[in-house]
């Protein structure tokens, strides 16, 4: 397996696909997925600060459906208690149609065992509501950054 | 001192004391930072939105409540929607509230719900006074041609 050498400018064109053409900015997609419209609002507000392009869906239905229909994201936000289908059958519903995107519970005051079920249900991270923080959120923007440089993994110390 | 310098003091000190007086906490500045010239009425927007849930929340308690056979789960899910709310906004008078209905709830003590739901009432229809308050004193500053301070 061949390491190039990782300087800034090969990082740069790798990342292409995902940039903005007039801001050179990373733009990353989002879905909230989330029942109550006033957490759609606040998270689609902190997300877009940060240089997101959000969608919203109000159930764990609609998400699953959005999937189905053919869209991605790099990220999905999934709210736990949500009427019709909630955020662990949503997660489970994902992860048996085969998305890998990375999917980050979101829930507020949840029982140990509930936060449990929902991490097996497929989620890559929990966080607590609400999603404000914008120190939760960096890291996963680094993260979906990193992942989208081909050359993966730990470099080679000579 | 002048219209606009005046008017934001009293911006700022009102400001202050929502947060003093334990109305609102962090995350409500959290909001106001989201505020910004693509979207000068975040902040609106979203307290109206918290408003209108929590008059339904109110309304699909009170109705629980006044059941011959209370189901208190289903109260208490209305509780627990409108902790996440008032916890998401920065109400925290309103989540404290909250906080003491659930305990009630879990014993399923009808009156102690009762007194509850009124203290939630309360708290949250001062608090839209205070933040109408609040977003009058804006308009104000912005009307005199001024802009609104940011308050720490």
């Amino acid at each position: 397996m061949e390491f190039e050498e990782d300087s800034t400018a090969s990082k740069r064109m790798k990342i292409a696909e995902n940039e903005d053409p007039i801001t050179n900015k990373v733009q990353f997609s989002a879905l909230i997925v989330d029942d109550d419209p006033l957490i759609r609002k606040i998270h689609s507000e902190v997300l877009k600060s940060l240089g997101f392009q959000t969608q919203v869906a109000k159930s764990g239905k609609e998400a699953v459906d959005l999937y189905r229909a053919g869209a991605n994201f790099d990220i999905v936000f999934m709210d736990m208690q949500m009427p019709v289908m909630n955020g662990i059958e949503a997660t489970k519903e994902l992860r048996g149609m085969g998305v890998s995107t990375k999917i980050v519970g979101v829930s507020s005051e949840c029982s140990e065992s509930e936060i449990e079920a929902f991490i097996l249900a497929g989620l890559d991270l929990y966080y607590a509501k609400p999603l404000t923080d914008a120190n939760k959120i960096i890291p996963l923007i680094e993260d979906l950054k990193n992942k989208s440089v081909p050359n993966e993994g730990p470099k080679k110390t000579m | 001192m002048d219209v606009i310098s005046q008017l934001q003091r009293q911006f700022i000190d009102y400001t202050s004391s929502l947060y003093r007086e334990g109305y609102v906490d962090d995350q409500f500045s959290q909001l106001q930072k989201l505020q910004d010239e693509s979207n000068p009425d975040f902040v609106v927007e979203v307290v109206s939105l918290f408003f209108d849930d929590c008059q339904k929340l109110v309304q699909n308690m009170a109705q629980a409540l006044e059941q011959q056979n209370v189901d208190f789960r289903q109260v208490d899910s209305h509780v627990h929607q409108l902790k996440g709310s008032s916890s998401s906004v920065g109400a925290s008078r309103v989540k404290n509230a909250c906080i003491a209905f659930r305990t009630f709830c879990e014993a399923q003590n009808r009156e102690g719900c009762l007194r509850c739901l009124q203290q939630v009432n309360q708290e949250y229809s001062v608090l839209k006074n205070k933040l109408q308050q609040l977003f009058r004193l804006e308009q104000q500053i912005i009307a005199a041609g001024g802009s609104i301070p940011m308050v720490e």
